[in-house]
Order: C-alpha cells, then structure tokens, then sequence
C-alpha cells in the first residue's frame, strides 16, 4: 500500500536536477522500457516502468534503499526505445549516485571505485604482469595512474573509499 | 593511419589474447597504434557511484589524446561506451564541459571538442573497408561459421554512436564475412551479456548469459564472435560454471574478432594469443590444419 503521507513530492525535481536524470517527468508509463529489457525477463522484481512511477510518485526512500536500483545492466535498449526520450539508463544512474551519497550502496560497486583511485585501473598491474607482457611481445603498462585521484573531485567517492 | 590504443582495465592483464591479435592485425594492415602512458580507467567502473567522476575521468584521457593530435582507437565496448558518451556530451554541453574542465585544472588538461572516439571493429569497418581487409587473407575459412555477440556498448545509446543500427546491426557479420567465414543469426541476437551486474547478482547475470549461448548453440557453429572483453567474461570465463550450474555443456569456442581475421591472414595461434582463450578452440584449429593438408 502507498501511504501518501509517507511520499517525497520533490523527490523527482532532486532526480532531475541530478546530472543524466533530466527528463524523468516525461515518461507517460507506456511501459516499452519493461517489455525490453533482458533483466526484467529473467527476474521482474528489476522492472524500469514501475521505478520510474515510483519515483515520480515521490517513494523516494523506497526506491533508494531497494536492491533493484543495482540491477540496472546498462544495455541501453530501453533508453534507445523509449518514445518520451527519457534515457531511463541515466536515470538509474542518477537514482545509484543519490543512493550512495544517502548511504545505500552496492558493496560490489564500492570495492570498484577503490581501486580505480588507487590504482587508476580496475586491477593493479604488478611486475609479474607486465614481465608476462614482456614475453608475449608487448609494451609494459604504467603501474598506478596518480592523476585519477586528483581530477576525482566528487566527495561522495573520497568518502566510500575511506 | 595512427591511432592512440585505449587498452581500459582488462585487456592489458587478463585479455592479452586480443591485444596480442589486434595489434597484428593492425600491423598487418598498416595502421600505427600508439600507446600512451598516460591513460587509466575509463571510468565506466565509478558511475554508479558518481557519474559526475566518471566524467572526469573519461575527459582527462581524452585529452591525453588530444594532446598528442591523435584520435582514440578502443578494444572494451565499455571504454568504447564511456568515452564516446563524454565525448559527445561534453561537446555539445558548454555548461558541463566548463564544470568538468575545473575537475581537470589540478592535471593541467583542458577537454575541447574534436578528439574522435572509435571502436576498433569501427575502425577496421569505416577506415579500412571491408574490401582492403581481404587484401592479406592467405586461408580459406568458407568452412567455418560463426556467430557474432555485438556487446550493448558498441552501438548504444545511438545518438551517441551514430553508426550501424542498433537494432538490427550488420558491421561486425560483414567483417567476418571480409574474413571468409560465414556469420550465423540467432535468436536474441542484441541481447546483453548480463557482465555489468555479474558483480550484484550473479545469478541473474549467469542466467542471461545462459540464454544467449543455448541460443547461439542452437545452430551448429565452430564459435562465437565477440569485440568485449566484459562480454567474454559472461561467455567464456563463465561457461563452465554455467555449465555446471545448469547441468548442461557447450563447449563453444569464443574468439575476439580480431584473432579470426588473424586467422584467415595466416597467422598462427601463438600469435593470435589462442593460449590463451579459456574454452580451448581445439577443434576449430584442428579443423583449421585438416583444411590446409587436403589442399
């Protein structure tokens, strides 16, 4: 049951000041979004149409704490598709980034930015990579790349890194 | 013809088999790949988390592009993906080029519009053509057949690629038919591998790919095509779990495009990196030297 006492009226101006989550009060729920993506076809508890009207609704505590903002696999059918032009993968995107500066993130997703402000790279690279590159006949690979920690300015990574 | 290879994260220590082949490949056809130390992660991995970041990083490896004169040749549809997508946006968005700019200050770079982003199957397609990729073919490939896994971050969104067709593609067929071989449809062809949420619930993703390779399996193909090495994670690092998983087995072979077109140039496996491609294609190459000794 929604309890509208319980809903956020402006939780869908915060998505749309968010940087992709622009267009989100354009969707009039025509649902092609649902009918196309390869997720909502194994599991419907990921299900793009329903996110968005809950979000329009203003459950917005509901929709940042859910598991299902996660399962997004960013195909980008549903954003080629969609009529109203509302580029629901950016939204989720927007929907991922607001949960993590409220303090709901994906554990998979924090341990991925660790890295690439560590190392600049989703791996580290060490010697033995690159003395296994070297003779498979290719170019050594800098270790870290410093430079990513100093262009990554938005605090909400600095503050999951931690 | 030179470009600057974005390597992104994985190839450089887990997909040097497509590294080795492309870079082959590339020789063979005269197109200068110039590695650059500078470049790090595109940034695909922080978007959920910022995307805000993810466009910072994207721009500062743009422009070490830029500051060479080159253009950026990738490997990863992801890195393809993402720095096509910062490319285009802040191109045409002033407003957010001059906010992602401020980000680069402390580097001493500058985003400017102009640096072009291309995939390197793209590349291969629209710079080279498919008739002068035929030139070196020394093998004859008529025999085998395969089908082709496009990935979802080579052709979309479309208005950031503005190439093939998104929802019923031709490039990547038409390239393995430059090679010689034969490309095979099947059912569900566009659909994702499932790699991005590998990570939040494998099962799903395992379920995904599941159903792209009973699909493909479904005709008798020597192996699958892909140009990612996130979508050959999905389909070949993982085949054997889903195999188990789901008590079935498929055994298919899964090549990058460019160790087939190294194939049909002669090249031997070794070079083509094939050591290192988990589902072994025994077979395929077995089939390969029974060809050439009953010619």
């Amino acid at each position: 049951m929604i309890r509208t006492s319980e809903l956020d009226p402006n939780f869908k101006d915060e998505v749309s000041k968010e940087l992709g989550g622009w267009e989100i009060s354009r969707c009039f729920a025509c649902g092609t979004c649902t009918a196309g993506c390869p997720v909502r076809e194994i599991d419907d508890k990921y299900n793009p149409r329903k996110i968005i009207r809950m979000v329009l609704l203003g459950m917005r505590e509901e929709v940042l704490s859910s598991e299902f903002i996660w399962l997004c696999s960013t195909c980008y059918t549903c954003y080629d598709r969609c009529p109203q032009d509302v580029h629901l993968t950016d939204i989720m995107t927007a929907l991922k980034n607001i949960a993590v500066r409220e303090g709901y993130m994906h554990p998979s997703f924090k341990e991925q930015a660790r890295l690439v402000l560590e190392f600049g790279r989703l791996y580290e690279v060490e010697d033995f990579d690159n003395k296994k590159r070297e003779k498979m006949g290719l170019p050594p690979v800098q270790k870290t790349i410093d430079e990513v920690r100093k262009v990554v300015k938005d605090p909400a990574i600095a503050e999951v890194c931690e | 013809m030179k470009y600057a290879l974005f390597l992104g994260c994985t190839i450089p220590v887990r997909g040097q088999n497509y590294e080795l082949s492309a870079r082959a490949v590339a020789e063979k056809l005269g197109i200068e790949l110039v590695d650059m130390d500078g470049f790090s992660c595109c940034g695909y991995p922080v978007k959920s988390t910022s995307a805000r970041s993810t466009l910072a990083l994207a721009a500062r490896n743009i422009c070490q592009a830029q500051k060479e004169g080159v253009d950026i040749v990738t490997l990863c549809n992801a890195c393809t993906g993402v720095l096509a997508e910062a490319n285009h946006i802040l191109s045409e968005d002033s407003e957010l080029r001059a906010k992602v700019n401020e980000d680069l200050k402390d580097v001493g770079c500058e985003f400017k519009p102009g640096t072009k982003i291309k995939h390197f199957s793209r590349m291969l397609y629209e710079d080279i053509g498919l008739e002068k990729i035929k030139d070196p073919i020394t093998r004859d490939m008529s025999d085998f057949s395969f089908s082709v896994h496009y990935g979802c971050h080579y052709l979309r969104p479309a208005e950031v690629h503005c190439f093939d067709d998104a929802e019923d593609p031709r490039t990547i067929d038409e390239l393995i038919e430059a090679a010689g071989a034969k490309s095979v449809d099947y059912q569900d062809k566009l659909e994702c591998c499932g790699g991005a949420i590998l990570g939040v619930e494998e099962d799903i993703a395992l379920q995904m790919a599941k159903k792209k390779l009973d699909h493909i399996t479904a005709n008798p193909v020597d192996g699958l095509i892909t140009v990612c090495p996130f979508c050959t994670v999905m389909y070949e690092d993982n085949q054997k779990k889903i195999e188990q998983k789901y008590e079935t087995e498929y055994g298919l072979p899964v090549l990058y495009y460019p160790q087939l077109l190294g194939l049909a140039y002669g090249m031997d496996k070794k070079q083509l990196g094939f050591r290192l491609n988990k589902v072994k294609a025994k077979d395929l190459l077995a089939k390969l030297e029974e060809g050439e000794e009953a010619a």
